[in-house]
């Protein structure tokens, strides 16, 4: 069993790196739903079996496939993005090393739990979940559905094709207006 | 009960009326402004008469409370009435002549368009004044003293288009205040001394009492009644405020709100016993008040400023009379004076009105013969404030004055000389404008019924009045006086004690030397109408009285210029030379400190995100170093 | 399988999925400061998203408490929504400035 964790953790991770490494987008996604599921199979080793289901079904399958179809529609898988200089890549990756550094030194000692509720391999059943969502969460998942709308109807507005609006054509700067920005 | 209830209508009336009028003041015409705010007074003054009728006078009186206001732990102050027989006797005048004079206003004000918000204004000082005598304690009763000083500031000001008005309108509302300071501090001390603002309580409780917070507090209560009964040395505001439309100089400026601290004074009478020495400062403050204005009202060219003068010398009588502790003669006095010097006010109004705007009594003349009714009741208005005998200023006038003799011969000639100086300007100002030829070039008319039926029940009052309080001497037995005794808190009475025959020769000294005084003033005003002339052809005493003793420039030097002097200073050095650089520095060092961090907002998004990595590290590393 | 998967909760310290976690986290946002392409920032932050819902899972089931499971849940919902939103701004500003190149976002300078 313990194998099984690494397998899925090395999975995890490497495909994780080549998401940030990739040099075309379409690669990265790919990695990414790599990484998604070998998440998933961490759920299933949990036997949290609702959230790996609602993890494939949500990331992989919708999510993921958003990232690819806009990838697609925008024509973006072209590996010409210009590299960051120097300076940022070496402080990206101390900050990325640092973090990591930082949180494990937070647990050094390990983590030890010390459950109030007997041991109980139920609770990631789609009962158990489901139970607790619809008595105690009702009215967050209830209120779920307002940040949903309001998503859509961003996405609505921002997607929408503008009415292009020739650009008013922008007058010179009088002489006191240039003044007064730069004071 | 039912009585209770009468009680609570008579302040409710006028406020609901000045209530109705406010919010509807642009719909209502003139006349139904004027009619409803009428009838609202009388309605207040018919559950007066009410009360009255009810009001068992042996019981000493009751208190009505109407509900709790404040109560924090041991302070306990309802919104209460006191019936008693002060109170009674303020409310029938208040809302006795108020009725009367809402009448004529609906005469005098019909061409104004702003008419119902002066019905309004004046039903709310109808309110304010009744809240005031009808207080149970000082607190309900300094809530109508700022009501009344508020209404009289509108009401001075009503014309606010002329700036003069509305600075006479400021100077009323500052003066008054500087009164109403000593009322609070007077309020404190009683209330730090006895732990309650209630009258009857207070009264009950302090008899007896003797140190020298009395003293104090009864100086500071002093110091509030000079500021709204228009005495030395606030008095310059009352001349002033004739710039009011003339009902409200008659109602305000001379019949009620004036009285307000002759009446507060009454009330806290127990207290003014106790501390001997406020009552000497009052009985001089009161004498040299009462002198003084007449002297002034002698060369007043303006109809209303003579009158206001008159005012001012009459209520220092009424001070005088609460020096000597005679508080019902002060009352008597502060009734008929309400009676004739309403009726003056009213008069004139009434002369102005048919000149159409004229105040100037050199412009005046001959009008006898034009406005008949307006002549008789100006004329009995005239002869009542003189004292000519049997009419109501001889009996309430003379009783002060027989007061001061038994007090000190010197004082009654004091007195005599202010008596006689007053019969001198009234009777100039009756002749100049009633006889000889007119001298102006308007077209004098009487005025509608509204305005005369008011003059002529005033008239009759001004004869009558001394009824109410007719001595021994003439065979009445003072009935004013024993009813004002009975009222709860007790108001003590020096009983007179001088012989009848001092007291016929008193009278006949008097009334000799104001036929005198009327024999000259026929001689120089009615025969020959002799005016005053320019003030700078004067000699300098003459002068000097003319131009108000110069009150106002002794104030103005005193506090105005010293004053001017040091904001002027304090501007120039204190705000411009430390303040402004302060506030500048502090300005352009938050410009300039801006300047260098604004640097560090690049723009650049994966900038920030880095910079939001490296902060997120750092939160962890310092939260796990304090752990 | 069942007794299978039972075990595997017991034999997998906590540990071992916390330090799982907080590689995938660094490695999500080392990769948000690395790249200038903002579809691939975006992943990044979904990756973190995950990051952090593994935890909550692995704390939920050594805890026995299926509510934190509820919160990957809410997680989940807010992640969708987000997306949608982020890549629609994209969408926004590749037309407007037609790149996906996050330098092009500079116009926040104070």
């Amino acid at each position: 069993m313990l194998a099984l964790f690494y397998l899925f953790a090395a999975i995890s991770v490497i495909s994780a790196l080549i998401v940030v490494s990739a040099r075309k987008p379409v690669n990265s996604v790919i990695a990414l739903v790599v990484c998604f599921l070998s998440i998933a199979g961490h759920y299933v080793l949990l036997n949290a079996q609702f959230l790996a289901m609602v993890h494939v079904i949500v990331y992989t399958g919708a999510i993921m496939v958003l990232f690819l179809f806009v990838i697609m529609l925008l024509n973006l898988n072209k590996a010409t993005e210009p590299m960051k200089s120097l300076g940022m890549r070496v402080a990206a990756i101390t900050g990325g090393a640092l973090l990591f550094i930082t949180l494990a030194a937070a647990i050094r000692q390990g983590v030890h739990i010390e459950s109030a509720n007997p041991f109980d391999a139920g609770v990631g059943l789609v009962r158990t979940v489901g139970h607790v969502l619809f008595t105690e969460f009702l009215l967050p998942f209830e209120v779920s559905s307002v940040l949903f709308l309001s998503a859509i109807v961003g996405v609505v507005m921002l997607a929408k094709k503008e009415k292009h609006q020739p650009e008013a054509p922008v007058e010179p700067l009088t002489e006191a207006e240039r003044a007064r920005r730069t004071a | 009960m039912t009585n209770d209830l009468l009680a609570a209508l008579v302040p409710a009336l006028p406020l609901v009326g000045a209530i109705i009028l406010a919010s509807l003041r642009r719909k209502l015409s003139a006349n139904v402004a004027g009619g409803l705010a009428t009838a609202m007074i009388a309605g207040a003054f018919v559950c007066s008469i009410l009360l009255f009728q009810g009001f068992d006078a042996a019981t000493g009186g009751r208190t009505v409370k109407l509900l709790d206001w404040i109560s924090i732990g041991s302070m306990e102050i309802p919104l209460a009435l006191r019936i008693d027989a002060l109170s009674l006797t303020m409310m029938l005048i208040v809302t006795g002549i108020g009725s009367l004079i809402h009448l004529y206003s609906i005469g005098y004000m019909h061409d104004d368009e702003r008419a119902p918000t002066f019905f309004a204004q004046l039903n709310l000082f109808s309110f304010a004044m009744l809240m005031l005598v009808m207080g149970s304690n000082f607190l309900i009763t300094f809530i109508g003293w700022e009501g009344v000083g508020l209404c009289s500031y509108l009401l001075i000001g009503f014309w606010y288009k002329t700036p003069e008005y509305n600075y006479a309108a400021r100077k009323a509302f500052v003066m008054n205040r500087i009164g109403d300071v000593g009322m609070v501090l007077a309020m404190v001390l009683l209330f730090q001394r006895f732990g309650t603002l209630e009258y009857a309580t207070i009264m009950n409780v302090a008899s007896g009492v003797n140190d020298p917070l009395m003293i104090a507090a009864t100086l500071f209560l002093f110091i509030g009644a000079t500021g709204k009964s228009a005495q030395l040395p606030l008095f310059t505001w009352l001349p002033d405020a004739m710039a009011g439309p003339t009902p409200v100089s008659a109602l305000i400026h001379a019949a009620t709100m004036v009285t307000a601290g002759i009446f507060l004074i009454v009330r806290s009478s127990v207290l003014f016993e106790l501390a001997p020495f406020t009552q000497d400062i009052i009985l001089w403050i009161g004498t040299a008040t009462a002198l003084l204005a007449a002297s002034i009202g002698l060369f007043q060219n303006d109809i209303k400023k003579v009158l206001a003068y008159s005012t001012v010398s009459q209520l220092g009588y009424m001070f005088v009379a609460l020096g000597l502790g005679s508080y019902s003669a002060a009352m008597f006095h502060v009734t008929t004076h309400a009676f004739f010097k309403a009726l003056l006010f009213l008069g004139a109004g009434s002369v102005i009105h048919a000149l159409g705007g004229e105040q100037d009594i050199r412009k005046m003349g001959g009008l006898k013969g034009h406005i008949k009714i307006t002549f008789i009741t100006f004329f009995i208005g005239t002869i009542a404030i003189s004292g000519l005998p049997l009419m109501s200023g001889f009996f309430s006038k003379d009783l002060i004055m027989a007061f001061a003799f038994q007090r000190s011969p010197v004082l009654f000639a004091l007195l005599l000389i202010g008596a006689l100086m007053t019969t001198f300007y009234m009777f100039r100002l009756l002749f100049l404008v009633f006889y000889g030829k007119y001298r102006g070039n308007a077209h004098p008319h009487e005025s509608p019924l509204t305005m005369t039926i008011p003059l002529m029940v005033l008239a009759v009052l001004s004869v009558v009045g001394g009824l109410l309080n007719l001595p021994h001497l003439f065979g009445g037995h003072e009935a004013m006086k024993h009813f004002l005794a009975t009222a709860a808190d007790g108001i003590r009475f020096e009983h007179l004690e001088l012989s009848h025959a001092t007291e016929w020769i008193l009278m006949g000294i008097t009334t000799m030397l104001v036929c005198v005084m009327i024999y000259i003033a026929y001689g120089r005003f009615a025969q020959k109408a002799t005016l005053e002339g320019n003030e700078a052809d004067m000699p300098f005493f003459k002068r000097l009285i003319a131009q108000r003793w110069r009150f106002d420039e002794l104030y103005r030097a005193l506090f105005e210029k010293p004053y001017g002097w040091l904001s002027t200073n304090l501007f120039s050095i204190a705000e411009q030379k430390v303040m402004v650089p302060i506030m500048n520095g502090v300005g352009e060092a938050a410009i300039s400190l801006g300047n260098v961090v604004r640097k560090v907002q690049t723009g650049n998004a994966s900038f920030h995100l880095l910079a939001m990595l490296v902060g997120l590290i750092a939160f962890l590393i310092i939260t796990l170093m304090s752990n | 399988m069942e007794e299978g998967i039972i075990t595997a909760i017991r034999v997998v310290p906590l540990d071992h999925y916390v330090l799982l976690s907080f590689l995938l986290f660094s490695i999500g946002a080392a990769g948000v400061v690395f790249r200038r392409n903002t579809i691939i920032i975006l992943m990044c932050i979904e990756m973190m998203f995950n990051s952090v819902n593994l935890l909550l899972a692995a704390f939920s089931a050594h805890h026995s408490d299926p509510r934190a499971q509820v919160f990957v849940f809410f997680i989940m919902l807010v992640a969708a929504a987000e997306v949608t939103v982020g890549l629609s701004i994209l969408v926004m500003m590749k037309r407007n400035v037609d790149s996906v190149d996050v330098n092009q976002l500079n116009r926040l300078k104070g």
